[in-house]
């Protein structure tokens, strides 16, 4: 039984179609990578899966939640599926601490003192304990980023989407998100993850997506779609000098 | 002849209490007022909005003074009475809720829509969003503006000595006409607004501070 399927999925915005009938199976435990062009479709159907862009047809299904634009059934659905952004979007008037805690105590009724030992072990794992109390632009873009996956985490979500999130740290800050990125997959956690670090997916990620034009034009084990690309486009991507 | 003396000062400080009691209660329900208007003018439903922004519009469009002689003539002439300082106080208000609604419906609209998605992917409901996300930072970004609106409303309450509310620019005609020392009292009268004002900016400044706790921009 798969944790996320995506059944011919289409979106238009207007007469634009950035997904044109995307298929795509994730079982428990896997670690999936979306790899393709800047306007492929890549965040849009990561997007898709926690509905925050609706789609027109076909279907998706995630941690036993169907995706429809309905609120109610939307808050169920992100209670069960965490996402991170390239711009870690924290919220900047709450500390580090408060922005873990809050959707534990408000949407999951986690009492208080519970929240903060959550809240504690999310950093943890994150490696960012001492934050607790600061703000978070007293921190760098690599421990926002860390900070906004453990605010993820305090959740306990089924699913964990990340949406470029290195795309805006330079190369040393990369790498402690990938750690902390790649100790979660250890952890066994099932993620999808929309990256332009290709050594991290090949090295990482059981599962490679390469999206072109709205489809997914090639998909297999890491190892294969990295090592024996099939169509001309994937070996173009894959040469074009990106890592 | 009487001169400017203790009694009048007195009678100006008494009408500048009145400005304030005036500017505390056109504010206090205006604020409510225009914060329901604020949220409902970015509502999901198109109907909401629409009364809404058609609520500002028109109340922006009309002198205060013209809603001011309505509530008061108006009203009588259809038979209901109204007391000046029920008449004063409405017409404020009307005109504070149109104001700050537009005022914090930018501030709130200044709040970078990734807030939004971010506290909707932590599964927070709307009202939720708004609390503990949107309207936190909106605060700190709608304050200088709304007490500069406030500062404003101090000066243009000034306006209900037509329908013979005494405050304190009436109160300074008064003694005006009764000492003929227009420099001596309506300079009192002057340095009476600044004192309400002044220490309002300063307030504003003072709370910026407090309020961008952990935020360096």
């Amino acid at each position: 039984m798969s944790v996320v399927a995506i059944d011919q999925v289409h979106k238009r915005y207007g007469a634009l179609e950035v997904l044109k009938g995307v298929s795509l199976q994730v079982e428990a435990g896997q670690v999936v990578a979306i790899i393709g062009r800047s306007g492929s479709g890549k965040s849009t159907m990561l997007r898709c899966i926690n509905g925050l862009e609706a789609f027109q047809s076909g279907s998706i299904t995630v941690a036993g939640h169907t995706v429809e634009q309905n609120q109610a059934k939307l808050r169920a659905l992100r209670k069960d599926v965490g996402i991170v952004f390239q711009s870690y979007n924290l919220f900047p008037h709450l500390s580090v601490g408060e922005n873990i805690m809050l959707s534990p105590r408000i949407t999951q009724g986690v009492a208080r003192p519970e929240a903060k030992i959550l809240a504690r072990k999310a950093l943890e794992r994150v490696g960012l304990a001492e934050k607790f109390d600061v703000y978070p632009d007293t921190l760098s873009g690599g421990q926002q980023q860390r900070v906004a996956i453990a605010r993820s985490l305090a959740m306990r979500p089924k699913v964990m989407l990340f949406d470029e999130v290195t795309s805006a740290l330079d190369p040393e800050l990369t790498g402690e998100v990938l750690l902390a990125m790649e100790e979660l997959a250890r952890e066994g956690m099932t993620m999808l993850l929309v990256t332009h670090e290709m050594s991290f997916a090949r090295g990482v990620a059981d599962k490679t997506v390469f999206m072109h034009q709205g489809k997914i034009w090639e998909m297999g084990a890491s190892a294969e779609i990295f090592g024996n690309p099939q169509t001309p486009e994937l070996r173009g991507f894959l040469a074009s000098g990106v890592k | 002849m009487t001169t400017f003396g203790w009694p009048e000062f007195m009678f100006l400080l008494r009408s500048a209490g009145w400005t304030l009691v005036l500017t505390a209660i056109a504010f206090g329900i205006g604020a409510v007022a225009g914060g329901a208007i604020a949220i409902l003018r970015l509502a999901q439903n198109s109907v909401l909005r629409i009364i809404a922004s058609t609520y500002i519009l028109v109340i922006q469009s009309i002198p205060v003074l013209m809603i001011l002689l309505l509530s008061y003539y108006g009203l009588t002439l259809v038979g209901i009475k109204v007391p000046p300082l029920v008449a004063a106080s409405a017409s404020l208000a009307i005109y504070v809720s149109a104001y700050l609604a537009e005022i914090w419906r930018g501030a709130i609209q200044a709040v970078p829509m990734q807030q939004w998605e971010a506290s909707a992917s932590l599964a927070l409901s709307r009202p939720q969003q708004y609390r503990y996300i949107i309207l936190p930072q909106a605060l700190s970004i709608s304050l200088p503006p709304t007490v500069g609106f406030l500062v404003q409303l101090v000066k243009n309450t000034s306006i209900v000595s037509v329908v013979g509310f005494i405050e304190l620019s009436r109160a300074g005609q008064l003694i005006n006409n009764a000492t003929f020392q227009p420099f001596h009292v309506f300079l009192v009268v002057a340095v009476l607004y600044f004192a309400i004002c002044f220490p309002l900016s300063r307030l504003s400044r003072h709370l910026e501070g407090v309020l961008n706790v952990g935020r360096s921009n």
